[in-house]
C-alpha cells in the first residue's frame, strides 16, 4: 500500500478509489465515488458546480517548479471543498508549508523513504503574513 | 521607517532556521543541484562565474544607520569589504561562500533584515521612489503602501513558483522616479475627487529580452482593494502565463498575448472571488503602516536666515556650491535639502561602496539626517533630511571619503550593472565601458552644459542596467565569443517613459568612449537653445546620429 502524509501524519492509503482526468470525471455518471487529478494548464471553472461531488481531489506537479498547483489548490477550498486535497508528483518537502498554506492536507511523495524527514517541514513556518487556507485572516487582522 | 514586531521577527527568524536546515542539506547531497536552486535563488543566492552573490532586500530603498553598520561589518567577515547597490536599490555581495550565507542571514534578522524574494520566479522586492515623504512634488508617502506590499508578498504560499520573476513598483509623485511604467505592476497613487487616495493600476511593462511599456488595467483602484486586486493579477499570471519558453514567461508576454481588454477582465473575473474578503485593508491596518512613515521632528529654522547662510558659503566656496547645485534637492520641509551621496567616481564601479564607506554613511546619517539612508535605482545613496545650515559640514564629510562627486543625473552617473567581471549571465563587461566614458567625459564644465543625460550599461538583455530607458542606453551582446556593445537612443523612464530605439551594428569595447562622444558630439551640433539630450533627439529622430557614429 502506499503511504502518504495525511492530516501531518504518515498513513498507508488502503483508498482505491477510481482517479480520473478531468474531462472524464466531468463525463462520467457516478462522480461521487470517483477521484479527479487536475494537471496543469486546466481550465477548473467547470469544475466548480460540482465541487460537492467530489470525494478526493488529486493535484499532480510534473515538476516542482510549476506553481500552477499551488492556485489549484486555493481555488478549490475558496469555493467550498472540504474534502482531501492530495498533493502527488514531483514537488519536494520544502515546499510542504506552502502546500498546506493553499489547502492541501495529504502529500503523496515520489520517493516514500522521505517521508519520515518531510514531515519536518511542514513546520517550517508558524506565523505568515497572507491570509490563506490553513489561516484565514491574515496577520494585519490579528496582530495583538 | 517600519519597525518589525515578534510578528515579523519571528518570520524572519523562522525563514533563516529554514534556509540554515535546506543549505546542510544540499551540503550533505540529500538535495539536488536542481532543487536547491530555487530554495538559495528565494533567499538571494546567485551562483556567480567566479563566487557565489548574495542580495539582500533593501525594502523600498530604505536603511538605518545600525543597518548600514550590520551591512558593513557583514561584508567585512563574509565578504571583501565592498558591496554593490542594485538598480532594485538593494545591496549585493560578491563573494560569499554559500556555507556561510545562513550565518549572514543570521546576521541581518538581526537587524531586521532578511534576503527573501531577492531572486527567483517569485515576487521580489518593491521599489519606489528615493526621495518618498521628502520630495517636494508628492502626493503623499509611497512607503505605507510599499510595506503593505512587502508584506503581503513576503513568503505568499501561492506565488512563490510563477511563471518568472515578478517586480511591482510604486509612484506617488509628480515626477515618476520609480519607473513604473517598465515594471510588472506599476501602481501610481492618485486622489479622488473627494481627496480618498486610490492606484492607477498598469500591468505588463518591462524590460529585458522584450522591452514593453506597461498598459493601464484600472484607472482609479480603491486603497482598501489593493491587496486582493494584486492577489487577483498574480493569480490570472500564475494559472495563465507562458512556463514553456522562459523568455516568454513574464506578464508582459501574457498582457499583450490577451489583450489589456481580456486580461483586465480575467482580472476582474478572479478578483470578484477575493474582493472585500479578509485580506482587504483595514482603516486601522493602513494607519498602522502609516504611523512607521511620519514625519521627524524637523527643526522650525528660520528658512530665510538659513538661505542667506547658504549663499554666503556657497559665494565663499565654488566647490561646495557646485555640489550643492548638482547633488542636492529641493526638500519639501523649509529649511532642508536632500542630499545625494554619489556612488559614481571615475575609477570606482558605479554603485559599490565599501565597508568604510557604510560605516561613514550610517555615521553621517546620525549626524544629519536622523539615522536613515536610502538607495537608489540610479544606484547612489540619499541622506534625504539635512538642514541646510548643515550641508557645509556634511559635504566635507563627503568630500574627504569620496562620494561628493557632483554628477548626478549627469552623463556619468552611469547606470551600470555588475556585468561580465561577476555575472555568469553577462554576455560582456560593463564596469570598464562605464569607466572609459568617464575617463573620456572628464571635464566636468562640458558635462554640465550637456544637461541631464541617462546613460544606462546592461551587461546582457537581462537589462539589470536598464539600458532599454537610458536616454543613450549601452547592451552587452555576444558576437561568436567576442563582446560587442549595442547602443540605443532614446529611452526614458518618466512619466513619459520611451524604450529606446537601436542605433545599428554593435561595437567593440575600445571604441566605445569615443562612439559616446560621436553621439554627443551630434547632439551638441543639433540642439536648440537648452534642449536636453532627449528633447533634441526626440525632434530630430536617429538618423543624424546615426549617419555621424556609422560614417
Amino acid at each position: 500500500m502506499p503511504k502518504l502524509i495525511r492530516d501531518g501524519a504518515i498513513v498507508e492509503d488502503a483508498d482505491n478509489t477510481e482517479v480520473l482526468d478531468l474531462e472524464t470525471w466531468l463525463g462520467c455518471d457516478d462522480r461521487t465515488s470517483r477521484a479527479v487529478v487536475l494537471e496543469p494548464g486546466e481550465t477548473l471553472e467547470p469544475l466548480f458546480a460540482h465541487i460537492g461531488e467530489l470525494p478526493l481531489v488529486l493535484v499532480n506537479f510534473p515538476t516542482f517548479t510549476d506553481g500552477r498547483g499551488f492556485s489549484y489548490g486555493r481555488e478549490l477550498r475558496e469555493r467550498g471543498y472540504t474534502g482531501e486535497l492530495r498533493a502527488v508528483g514531483a514537488f519536494i518537502r520544502d515546499q510542504l508549508t506552502y502546500l498546506g498554506r493553499c489547502g492541501f492536507n495529504a502529500f503523496q511523495m515520489d520517493d516514500e523513504s522521505q517521508l519520515e524527514e518531510a514531515l519536518a517541514s511542514l513546520k517550517d513556518f508558524n506565523e505568515y503574513y497572507q491570509a490563506s487556507i490553513d489561516q484565514p485572516l491574515p496577520l494585519f487582522r490579528r496582530r495583538a | 521607517m517600519y519597525i518589525y514586531d515578534k510578528y515579523d521577527q519571528q518570520i524572519v527568524d523562522e525563514r533563516v532556521a529554514q534556509f540554515r536546515d535546506q543549505t546542510a542539506r544540499y551540503l550533505e547531497g540529500k538535495i539536488t543541484d536542481e532543487q536547491f536552486l530555487p530554495l538559495r535563488l528565494q533567499n538571494g543566492l546567485y551562483v556567480q562565474r567566479l563566487a557565489p552573490m548574495l542580495r539582500i532586500a533593501v525594502p523600498y530603498g530604505l536603511l538605518s544607520s545600525r543597518q548600514l553598520r550590520k551591512i558593513a561589518e557583514l561584508s567585512r567577515d563574509y565578504d571583501k569589504g565592498y558591496v554593490h547597490v542594485s538598480t532594485r536599490q538593494n545591496f549585493q555581495f560578491n563573494w560569499p561562500s554559500l556555507e556561510d550565507v545562513p550565518e549572514i542571514l543570521a546576521g541581518l534578522a538581526s537587524v531586521q533584515m532578511h534576503a527573501i524574494q531577492t531572486s527567483g520566479n517569485c515576487i521580489r522586492n518593491t521599489t519606489t521612489d528615493q526621495y518618498a515623504g521628502v520630495a517636494a512634488d508628492e502626493l503623499e508617502d509611497p512607503r505605507p503602501w510599499c510595506e503593505l506590499i512587502r508584506q503581503w508578498s513576503t513568503l505568499h504560499p501561492e506565488f512563490a513558483f510563477l511563471p518568472r520573476k515578478f517586480k511591482i513598483a510604486v509612484c506617488a509623485s509628480a515626477e515618476d522616479r520609480a519607473a513604473i511604467h517598465v515594471h510588472d505592476i506599476g501602481l501610481e497613487v492618485l486622489h479622488n475627487a473627494e481627496g480618498e487616495t486610490g492606484f492607477r493600476v498598469l500591468v505588463g511593462g518591462g524590460l529585458g529580452r522584450t522591452p514593453i511599456i506597461g498598459e493601464e488595467i484600472c484607472p482609479f483602484l480603491e486603497k482598501e482593494h489593493l491587496l486582493t486586486y494584486l492577489e487577483a493579477i498574480l493569480r490570472v499570471y500564475n494559472q495563465h502565463g507562458r512556463r514553456d519558453n522562459k523568455f516568454k514567461a513574464r506578464i508582459k508576454i501574457l498582457v499583450k498575448a490577451m489583450g489589456p481588454d481580456a486580461f483586465r477582465e480575467a482580472v476582474e473575473k478572479e478578483w470578484q472571488a477575493l474582493k472585500n474578503g479578509p485580506t482587504t485593508l483595514t482603516a486601522e491596518e493602513i494607519a498602522r503602516a502609516q504611523s512607521f512613515f511620519t514625519a521627524p521632528d524637523y527643526v522650525t529654522a528660520d528658512a530665510d536666515a538659513a538661505a542667506a547662510e547658504l549663499q554666503s558659503q556657497c559665494e565663499n566656496d565654488p566647490i561646495f556650491a557646485n555640489w550643492v547645485k548638482r547633488n542636492t534637492r529641493e526638500h519639501r520641509v523649509a529649511g532642508y535639502r536632500i542630499v545625494n551621496v554619489s556612488l559614481k567616481a571615475t575609477g570606482y564601479p558605479p554603485g559599490d561602496i565599501t565597508d568604510q564607506q557604510l560605516e561613514i554613511v550610517a555615521d553621517l546619517a546620525d549626524r544629519y539626517s536622523f539615522g536613515e539612508a536610502r538607495n537608489s535605482h540610479e544606484q547612489n545613496m540619499v541622506l534625504a533630511d539635512v538642514r541646510q545650515d548643515q550641508l557645509l559640514e556634511l559635504w566635507q564629510e563627503l568630500q574627504k571619503s569620496g562620494m561628493a562627486t557632483p554628477n548626478l543625473g549627469y552623463l556619468t552617473d552611469v547606470i551600470c550593472c555588475p556585468g561580465g567581471d561577476y555575472c555568469s549571465l553577462a554576455n560582456a563587461k560593463s564596469i570598464p565601458v562605464a569607466e572609459a566614458i568617464q575617463t573620456r567625459f572628464d571635464d566636468m564644465d562640458y558635462v554640465y552644459d550637456l544637461g541631464p543625460l541617462d546613460l544606462n550599461i546592461s551587461g546582457c538583455m537581462n537589462a539589470c542596467g536598464h539600458h532599454h530607458v537610458g536616454h543613450i542606453g549601452v547592451l552587452g551582446v555576444d558576437k561568436k565569443g567576442q563582446e560587442f556593445y549595442q547602443v540605443s537612443l532614446g529611452g526614458h523612464q518618466g512619466k513619459d517613459a520611451s524604450i529606446g530605439k537601436i542605433l545599428g551594428p554593435s561595437f567593440k569595447q575600445e571604441d566605445m568612449a569615443m562612439v559616446i562622444e560621436k553621439l554627443i558630439h551630434t547632439f551638441v551640433d543639433l540642439r536648440q537653445g537648452d534642449e536636453t539630450f532627449l528633447d533634441t533627439y526626440r525632434r530630430v529622430g536617429i538618423d543624424p546620429f546615426k549617419e555621424r557614429v556609422y560614417a
